[in-house]
Protein backbone atom coordinates (compact mmCIF):
# COMPACT_ATOMS: atom_id res chain seq x y z
CA UNK A 1 0.00 0.00 0.00
CA UNK A 2 1.35 3.56 -0.63
CA UNK A 3 -1.05 5.46 0.64
CA UNK A 4 0.80 8.52 2.63
CA UNK A 5 -2.13 8.26 5.12
CA UNK A 6 -3.58 4.22 5.98
CA UNK A 7 -6.78 5.73 6.96
CA UNK A 8 -7.55 7.83 3.98
CA UNK A 9 -10.69 6.60 2.12
CA UNK A 10 -10.57 4.60 -0.96
CA UNK A 11 -9.63 6.74 -4.28
CA UNK A 12 -9.94 6.50 -7.59
CA UNK A 13 -8.67 8.64 -10.09
CA UNK A 14 -9.93 8.55 -13.87
CA UNK A 15 -8.57 9.73 -17.20
CA UNK A 16 -10.88 11.03 -19.24
CA UNK A 17 -9.51 11.40 -23.05
CA UNK A 18 -12.58 11.40 -24.89
CA UNK A 19 -15.29 13.60 -25.96
CA UNK A 20 -18.21 11.60 -27.64
CA UNK A 21 -21.14 11.07 -25.56
CA UNK A 22 -20.91 7.34 -25.90
CA UNK A 23 -17.69 8.10 -24.17
CA UNK A 24 -18.60 10.82 -21.46
CA UNK A 25 -20.76 8.57 -19.91
CA UNK A 26 -17.48 5.77 -18.41
CA UNK A 27 -15.81 8.17 -16.62
CA UNK A 28 -18.90 9.86 -14.84
CA UNK A 29 -20.73 6.71 -14.33
CA UNK A 30 -17.68 5.47 -12.66
CA UNK A 31 -16.95 8.79 -10.68
CA UNK A 32 -20.71 9.22 -9.33
CA UNK A 33 -20.62 5.39 -8.22
CA UNK A 34 -17.31 5.65 -6.51
CA UNK A 35 -18.11 9.03 -5.12
CA UNK A 36 -21.28 7.56 -3.97
CA UNK A 37 -19.67 4.47 -2.23
CA UNK A 38 -17.94 7.59 -0.04
CA UNK A 39 -14.09 7.36 -2.31
CA UNK A 40 -12.34 10.13 -3.32
CA UNK A 41 -12.28 10.70 -6.65
CA UNK A 42 -10.73 12.69 -9.05
CA UNK A 43 -11.22 13.05 -13.04
CA UNK A 44 -8.69 14.74 -15.13
CA UNK A 45 -10.11 15.74 -18.14
CA UNK A 46 -7.48 16.01 -21.26
CA UNK A 47 -7.55 16.07 -25.05
CA UNK A 48 -11.26 15.51 -26.34
CA UNK A 49 -12.38 14.56 -22.77
CA UNK A 50 -11.75 18.31 -22.25
CA UNK A 51 -15.29 19.44 -23.62
CA UNK A 52 -17.02 17.40 -20.75
CA UNK A 53 -15.91 20.12 -18.50
CA UNK A 54 -18.07 22.91 -20.56
CA UNK A 55 -21.11 24.18 -19.14
CA UNK A 56 -22.78 23.43 -21.97
CA UNK A 57 -22.53 20.06 -22.70
CA UNK A 58 -22.31 19.40 -27.03
CA UNK A 59 -21.43 15.33 -26.81
CA UNK A 60 -22.18 13.72 -29.66
CA UNK A 61 -22.23 10.19 -30.91
CA UNK A 62 -19.33 10.05 -33.99
CA UNK A 63 -20.01 6.95 -35.84
CA UNK A 64 -16.60 6.97 -37.06
CA UNK A 65 -14.24 4.23 -35.28
CA UNK A 66 -17.24 2.76 -33.92
CA UNK A 67 -17.82 -0.07 -36.40
CA UNK A 68 -19.36 -2.56 -33.90
CA UNK A 69 -22.16 0.44 -32.98
CA UNK A 70 -25.51 -0.69 -32.96
CA UNK A 71 -28.20 1.25 -33.53
CA UNK A 72 -31.45 1.21 -32.01
CA UNK A 73 -34.76 2.96 -32.27
CA UNK A 74 -36.09 4.35 -29.58
CA UNK A 75 -39.43 4.34 -30.79
CA UNK A 76 -42.25 1.33 -31.31
CA UNK A 77 -42.67 -2.31 -30.81
CA UNK A 78 -39.91 -3.76 -28.76
CA UNK A 79 -39.08 -6.37 -31.42
CA UNK A 80 -38.35 -3.51 -33.61
CA UNK A 81 -36.45 -1.69 -30.81
CA UNK A 82 -34.17 -4.98 -30.58
CA UNK A 83 -33.28 -4.67 -33.96
CA UNK A 84 -29.19 -4.32 -34.62
CA UNK A 85 -29.66 -1.41 -37.41
CA UNK A 86 -25.98 -2.51 -39.02
CA UNK A 87 -25.27 0.52 -40.75
CA UNK A 88 -22.01 0.33 -42.86
CA UNK A 89 -19.01 2.63 -41.44
CA UNK A 90 -18.72 4.30 -44.69
CA UNK A 91 -22.19 5.37 -44.93
CA UNK A 92 -21.98 6.87 -41.52
CA UNK A 93 -18.92 8.48 -41.84
CA UNK A 94 -19.92 10.15 -45.01
CA UNK A 95 -23.86 11.17 -45.00
CA UNK A 96 -24.38 14.30 -43.62
CA UNK A 97 -26.62 14.67 -40.77
CA UNK A 98 -25.79 11.08 -39.63
CA UNK A 99 -23.93 12.24 -36.59
CA UNK A 100 -27.02 14.12 -35.65
CA UNK A 101 -29.17 11.55 -36.13
CA UNK A 102 -27.20 8.54 -34.18
CA UNK A 103 -26.88 11.29 -31.04
CA UNK A 104 -30.78 11.66 -31.14
CA UNK A 105 -31.57 7.77 -31.10
CA UNK A 106 -29.03 7.27 -28.12
CA UNK A 107 -29.79 10.20 -26.19
CA UNK A 108 -33.69 8.61 -26.87
CA UNK A 109 -33.23 5.27 -26.43
CA UNK A 110 -31.00 6.05 -22.73
CA UNK A 111 -33.80 7.93 -21.39
CA UNK A 112 -36.21 5.56 -22.56
CA UNK A 113 -34.21 2.44 -20.54
CA UNK A 114 -33.87 5.16 -17.42
CA UNK A 115 -30.26 5.79 -17.79
CA UNK A 116 -29.42 9.65 -16.35
CA UNK A 117 -27.82 12.14 -19.04
CA UNK A 118 -24.20 13.12 -18.96
CA UNK A 119 -25.49 16.15 -17.70
CA UNK A 120 -27.23 14.98 -14.47
CA UNK A 121 -24.26 12.57 -13.77
CA UNK A 122 -21.87 15.43 -14.04
CA UNK A 123 -24.36 17.20 -11.01
CA UNK A 124 -24.16 14.13 -9.38
CA UNK A 125 -20.13 14.21 -9.44
CA UNK A 126 -20.45 17.61 -8.37
CA UNK A 127 -22.57 16.88 -5.40
CA UNK A 128 -20.87 14.15 -4.23
CA UNK A 129 -17.29 16.26 -4.19
CA UNK A 130 -15.59 14.58 -7.46
CA UNK A 131 -12.74 16.73 -8.47
CA UNK A 132 -13.24 17.66 -11.88
CA UNK A 133 -9.46 18.42 -13.22
CA UNK A 134 -9.08 20.35 -16.84
CA UNK A 135 -5.49 19.94 -18.56
CA UNK A 136 -3.91 23.18 -19.07
CA UNK A 137 -2.10 21.72 -21.92
CA UNK A 138 -4.94 20.71 -23.83
CA UNK A 139 -6.25 24.08 -22.91
CA UNK A 140 -3.65 26.17 -24.84
CA UNK A 141 -3.20 23.48 -27.52
CA UNK A 142 -6.98 23.79 -28.66
CA UNK A 143 -7.41 27.87 -27.32
CA UNK A 144 -10.05 27.47 -24.49
CA UNK A 145 -9.96 29.87 -21.78
CA UNK A 146 -10.49 29.19 -17.73
CA UNK A 147 -13.75 30.81 -18.64
CA UNK A 148 -14.80 28.13 -21.40
CA UNK A 149 -15.63 25.84 -18.47
CA UNK A 150 -17.50 25.27 -15.59
CA UNK A 151 -16.29 27.34 -12.21
CA UNK A 152 -15.88 24.22 -10.18
CA UNK A 153 -13.42 22.54 -12.72
CA UNK A 154 -9.89 23.01 -11.37
CA UNK A 155 -7.27 23.46 -13.89
CA UNK A 156 -3.64 21.28 -13.84
CA UNK A 157 -1.27 19.26 -15.41
CA UNK A 158 0.39 15.79 -15.81
CA UNK A 159 2.14 16.11 -12.12
CA UNK A 160 -1.30 17.13 -10.84
CA UNK A 161 -2.97 13.88 -11.69
CA UNK A 162 0.18 11.74 -11.04
CA UNK A 163 0.18 12.75 -7.60
CA UNK A 164 -3.31 12.53 -7.20
CA UNK A 165 -3.16 8.57 -8.66
CA UNK A 166 -0.02 7.58 -7.08
CA UNK A 167 -1.92 7.59 -3.35
CA UNK A 168 -5.36 6.29 -5.21
CA UNK A 169 -6.42 2.21 -5.32
CA UNK A 170 -7.81 2.86 -8.49
CA UNK A 171 -6.56 4.10 -12.07
CA UNK A 172 -8.29 3.95 -14.99
CA UNK A 173 -7.90 6.04 -18.71
CA UNK A 174 -10.44 5.79 -20.51
CA UNK B 1 -41.91 -12.57 3.84
CA UNK B 2 -42.06 -12.60 7.76
CA UNK B 3 -38.85 -10.66 7.69
CA UNK B 4 -39.96 -7.98 5.82
CA UNK B 5 -42.79 -6.99 8.26
CA UNK B 6 -40.19 -7.26 11.24
CA UNK B 7 -38.15 -4.63 9.64
CA UNK B 8 -39.58 -0.49 10.03
CA UNK B 9 -38.41 1.58 7.85
CA UNK B 10 -37.42 5.35 8.42
CA UNK B 11 -37.23 6.53 5.07
CA UNK B 12 -38.17 4.28 1.54
CA UNK B 13 -36.71 5.47 -1.56
CA UNK B 14 -38.40 4.79 -5.11
CA UNK B 15 -35.59 4.16 -7.77
CA UNK B 16 -38.06 2.06 -10.20
CA UNK B 17 -36.99 2.89 -13.91
CA UNK B 18 -34.00 4.32 -13.47
CA UNK B 19 -30.88 2.37 -14.15
CA UNK B 20 -27.05 2.40 -12.50
CA UNK B 21 -25.79 4.29 -10.82
CA UNK B 22 -28.71 5.85 -10.40
CA UNK B 23 -29.77 3.75 -7.47
CA UNK B 24 -26.71 4.37 -5.49
CA UNK B 25 -25.83 7.98 -6.35
CA UNK B 26 -29.83 8.07 -4.82
CA UNK B 27 -29.20 6.26 -2.00
CA UNK B 28 -26.41 7.26 -0.72
CA UNK B 29 -27.66 11.07 -0.87
CA UNK B 30 -30.60 9.30 0.82
CA UNK B 31 -28.49 7.87 3.90
CA UNK B 32 -27.07 11.38 4.05
CA UNK B 33 -30.32 12.40 5.36
CA UNK B 34 -30.54 9.76 8.24
CA UNK B 35 -29.30 9.32 12.17
CA UNK B 36 -26.95 6.23 12.60
CA UNK B 37 -29.32 3.39 12.96
CA UNK B 38 -32.33 4.54 10.93
CA UNK B 39 -33.12 2.27 8.03
CA UNK B 40 -34.07 3.16 4.19
CA UNK B 41 -36.16 0.83 2.23
CA UNK B 42 -34.92 1.10 -0.92
CA UNK B 43 -37.16 0.29 -4.15
CA UNK B 44 -35.25 -0.18 -7.34
CA UNK B 45 -35.99 -2.41 -11.10
CA UNK B 46 -32.23 -2.38 -12.21
CA UNK B 47 -31.65 -6.20 -12.50
CA UNK B 48 -27.69 -4.92 -11.34
CA UNK B 49 -29.18 -3.49 -8.01
CA UNK B 50 -28.60 -6.82 -5.98
CA UNK B 51 -25.20 -7.02 -6.61
CA UNK B 52 -24.28 -3.28 -6.59
CA UNK B 53 -26.35 -2.22 -3.67
CA UNK B 54 -24.33 -5.24 -1.60
CA UNK B 55 -20.92 -3.87 -2.68
CA UNK B 56 -22.32 -0.32 -1.83
CA UNK B 57 -23.04 -1.81 1.42
CA UNK B 58 -19.64 -3.36 2.06
CA UNK B 59 -17.65 -0.46 0.82
CA UNK B 60 -19.64 2.16 3.33
CA UNK B 61 -19.96 -0.50 6.10
CA UNK B 62 -24.11 0.34 6.13
CA UNK B 63 -25.27 -2.69 6.53
CA UNK B 64 -27.78 -4.52 4.16
CA UNK B 65 -30.34 -5.79 6.54
CA UNK B 66 -32.54 -7.72 4.03
CA UNK B 67 -32.34 -7.93 0.06
CA UNK B 68 -35.83 -9.60 -1.53
CA UNK B 69 -38.01 -8.99 -4.36
CA UNK B 70 -41.92 -8.60 -4.84
CA UNK B 71 -42.69 -9.36 -8.08
CA UNK B 72 -39.96 -7.21 -10.88
CA UNK B 73 -38.89 -5.11 -7.80
CA UNK B 74 -35.99 -5.26 -5.52
CA UNK B 75 -36.35 -4.69 -2.11
CA UNK B 76 -33.47 -3.37 0.36
CA UNK B 77 -33.45 -2.37 3.81
CA UNK B 78 -30.09 -0.91 4.19
CA UNK B 79 -29.35 0.35 7.99
CA UNK B 80 -27.48 3.96 8.58
CA UNK B 81 -23.75 3.04 10.59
Amino acid sequence: MSKSNPNAPKRLALISSKGTLDWAYPPFILASAAGAMGWEVGVFFTFYGLTLLKPELTAAVSPLGNPAMPMKMPFGPEGFQNINWQMPNMLMANVPGFEGLATTLMKQTFQNKGVATIEELRESCLDLDVRLIGCQMTMDVFGFSRKDFIPQAEIGGAATFLEYAADADVQLFI
Amino acid sequence: MEAVEVIKEDQTLDCTGLLCPMPIVKTSKAMKELQAGQVLKLIATDAGSPPDIEAWSRQTGNELLLSTTEGDKFIFFLKKS
